[in-house]
């Protein structure tokens, strides 16, 4: 029919504008930030790669890698170089505190990038008021969480502002250490066929957390997941080599925008099994009553890793015997076609695409 | 079938088995195009990719029922404006958070400056306003009949115990006059309505006894788990092959046929009706929202303060309305991915990232052939 075929002219030439606007890079525009922009999905995405990377990056700069560390290679020795600022709300919560996750935090952003966490810097911005029991504590916090994850604290920097300029206290922690030579891990790596394992049950740290606020008259016994990551990066690289081809871990926007971020940097597709996917049932539950998908909750000790499929059983093996790791399992897989998406299996039997995170659904949650 | 746990209503078998029904029931070569009212069945249907069990002529359509996307831009300005009033702090749903106005969204307005706070429920408000004195906490109300009752108690409540710094901006809408409006429209091409379970919840199904009696079309009211969207749309496609055209309860565990009676008084005693409200791409519908009545004049944010209350105009060229009865498709809008894209939204269909228009932008043709090789 003519009408079919203008129909579908009127279509195709859509389709090319959203794929023109989709290919451009995203801009950082409106006069104000945004709580978006600190929420790890889009907007977050805007700030990145439409402020910071056009003015610090170059084009074949490591900071174009847009990885959870950086690398640099300093005569010959490759090492990983990676910051974070912590701003939780509140300071303790079930399972950990700002003070924990400032040294795991920084820990598994060089253990996702191959990189065995050898020294870190502490940076600790303290409201004026703060009770120094609740300080004492956050330092012994983060001395048991250096000690347990074998970092050292080597350098720091103090700065107190007026009550009313921060929220308690927030820290910056830096941190280095030298790329493991088993692997090589890039997020440009990830070939069809290759295997998504997660490294255990979603969505905990994020429940945590919004249940501690307690905003929600909820009452649940769910605890933050957060733990260094360097024992199970090391199992991984050990049991997969050149087999392992990119690790996150699944922090602000969750497994999604992990899988999200890593499907356009290698311009492949991801399909993901719902049914496969691990959460507690306490967390489950949980987010079906707020309506929010496990998927989008922020973690602070799991991670999505790709592995070779002739490597996958090996890896799952070897990370399952990694304490925090035991319900490892695989979720999916890496395929071609539509490149940059993820589509998701549903565990009713339906397919749909799974986003970005857009919006903020919980600001400060680490 | 008496199912007592959730995870029963999602077991992937017996969908497949009423897959299988629904392409066994219906006529080869038929094109059904069925609306689904509510926003949470399309939720649902997204969640679970029900249209992809479905068999291709069976088109799922998204209605109006999205009480955030509806809201009209001259609404948000002026709550933008409210916002901005001294002494006030301004409370509303999370996802009302982005919905954008003329110019900026709520977010844009707490980066200004205004004190802007996400609630979960209008006793948050309430309780903001207690806890604070001496500054004046408005409440930005949304919603269908689903939530119009608990604003209304909470505003009985705030009367009851002599608040005097709380105040309701109501945006209450009511879901009868939009299907109305839609089934009037002489260029409709709908077969049949999903009906949406939680408004119904309030109102009961007697109300939509409408929609078969004048313009004989089925509609189905059902509930949100996947088996009871299959179920509700094999229950339409069977009265559309057996001739009929009714008002059937799939949700009845949940839905009394004559509504909760309680929750029709309270909002009857709170609210009375607007002579018009305007809806974003659907323009003004008469009698279509809820203000409140005047004996809780005093908790009225708008008669308290003074707002612009412009009516910003949706441009011309936005065809949500033509979308919405299945007229036309995303695509096929003047403005769809030129002058409206996910980022800045002009019709509720780009507004909701559920909406058939932000599915389509955000994932194109993906959206609808699904294919994975």
């Amino acid at each position: 029919m003519p009408g079919d075929q203008a129909v579908s002219d009127r279509e195709a030439k859509v389709l090319k504008i959203i794929e023109t606007a989709r290919g451009k890079r995203p801009r950082f525009k409106g006069d104000h930030v945004t709580m978006a922009h600190g929420a790890g999905g889009k907007a977050t995405q805007t700030l990145i790669e439409g402020l910071l990377l056009p003015a610090l990056g170059s084009e074949e700069g490591a900071l174009a890698e847009l990885g959870d560390s950086g690398v640099v290679r300093i005569d010959g020795l490759g090492l990983a170089m990676s910051t974070d600022s912590f701003v939780v709300k509140p300071l303790r919560f079930p399972g950990g505190s700002i003070g924990e996750l400032a040294v795991n935090g920084t820990v598994n952003d060089l253990a996702m990038a191959g990189a065995k966490p050898a020294a870190l810097s502490l940076s600790l911005i303290l409201e004026e008021g703060l009770p120094a029991d609740v300080l004492r504590a956050e330092v012994e916090a983060i001395a048991t969480a250096a000690e347990k994850a074998e970092v050292e604290v080597i350098t720091g920097d103090t700065k107190v502002v007026e009550r009313g300029a921060c929220d308690g206290m927030y820290i910056c922690t830096a941190g280095v250490g030298k790329l493991d030579e088993r692997a090589s891990l890039a997020t440009g790596s990830l070939q069809p066929g290759d295997r998504i394992i997660v490294s255990g049950s979603l969505g905990d740290h994020g429940t945590a957390i919004m249940l501690a606020r307690g905003e929600f008259e909820l009452e649940s016994s769910v605890s933050s997941d957060t733990r260094s990551l360097w024992p199970a990066a090391d199992a991984l690289m050990g049991a997969a080599g050149s087999g392992l081809r990119c690790m996150r871990d699944a922090t602000r926007g969750g497994a999604a925008s992990a899988l999200n971020e890593l499907a356009r940097a290698s311009n492949v597709a991801m399909i993901v099994r719902e049914g496969d996917v691990p959460v507690a049932p306490a967390v489950g539950g949980a987010a079906e009553m707020l309506g929010i998908d496990p998927m989008y909750i922020a973690n602070e000790g799991k991670f999505v890793a790709f592995v070779a499929p002739e490597d996958a059983d090996t890896a799952l093996d070897a990370l399952r015997a990694v304490e925090g790791c035991e319900d490892a399992v695989e979720i999916g897989e890496v395929k071609t076609e539509p490149p940059g998406m993820v589509l998701v299996e549903t565990a009713f039997g339906g397919k749909r695409v799974m986003d970005m995170l857009a919006g903020d659904p919980l600001p400060r949650i680490c | 079938m008496s199912m007592k746990f959730v995870d029963e209503y999602r077991d992937a078998e017996l969908g497949r088995a009423l897959s299988a029904k629904i392409l066994s029931s219906i006529v080869p070569g038929r094109h059904y195009k069925l609306m689904e009212v509510c926003g949470g069945h399309t939720h649902s249907i997204y969640k679970y990719g029900i249209d992809d069990l479905l068999p291709e002529n069976v088109e799922l359509v998204h209605g109006p029922g999205c009480p955030v996307c509806v809201m009209p831009m001259g609404r948000i300005d002026d709550g933008i404006a409210m916002a901005h009033e001294e002494n006030v702090i301004f409370t509303c749903f999370g996802d009302m958070m982005r919905v954008p106005g003329s110019e900026k969204t709520f977010t844009d307005a707490k980066a200004e400056g205004a004190d802007i706070r996400m609630v979960y429920s209008p006793l948050d408000a309430l309780r903001i306003a207690k806890e604070n004195p001496d500054r004046d906490v408005v409440f930005f109300a949304i919603g269908f009949e689903t939530t119009a009752p608990s604003t209304a108690l909470t505003l009985k409540r705030a009367k009851a115990e002599g608040v005097p710094n709380f105040f309701c901006m109501c945006n209450h809408v009511t879901i009868v006059p939009p299907l109305r409006a839609l089934l009037d429209s002489p260029d409709l091409r709908l077969d049949g309505f999903i009906g949406p379970g939680h408004v119904s919840t309030v109102v009961g199904a007697r109300p939509f006894e409408f929609i078969p009696a004048d313009y004989g079309k089925p509609i189905v009211v059902a509930g949100f788990e996947p088996l009871d969207v299959l179920q509700s749309i094999d229950m339409i496609l069977a009265q559309l092959s057996e001739g009929r055209a009714e008002v059937e309860n799939q949700y009845g565990r949940v839905v009394p046929y004559e509504g909760n009676p309680a929750a029709l008084n309270v909002m009857a005693e709170v609210f009375e009706l607007r002579p018009h409200f305007e809806w974003r791409g659907l323009g003004f519908i008469s009698q279509s929202a809820l203000k409140l009545s005047e004996a809780y004049a005093d908790l009225d944010a708008e008669r308290r303060w003074e707002v612009p209350g412009v009516r910003v105009a949706d441009p011309k060229a936005c065809q949500c309305g033509e979308v919405l009865k299945g007229v036309i498709k995303p695509w096929e809008c003047k403005v769809f991915g030129s002058a409206c894209t996910p980022e800045h939204a002009i019709g509720t269909c780009m507004v909701s990232p559920e909406g058939a228009c932000a599915a389509y932008y955000n994932y194109g043709r993906f959206a609808r052939e699904r294919e994975v090789v």
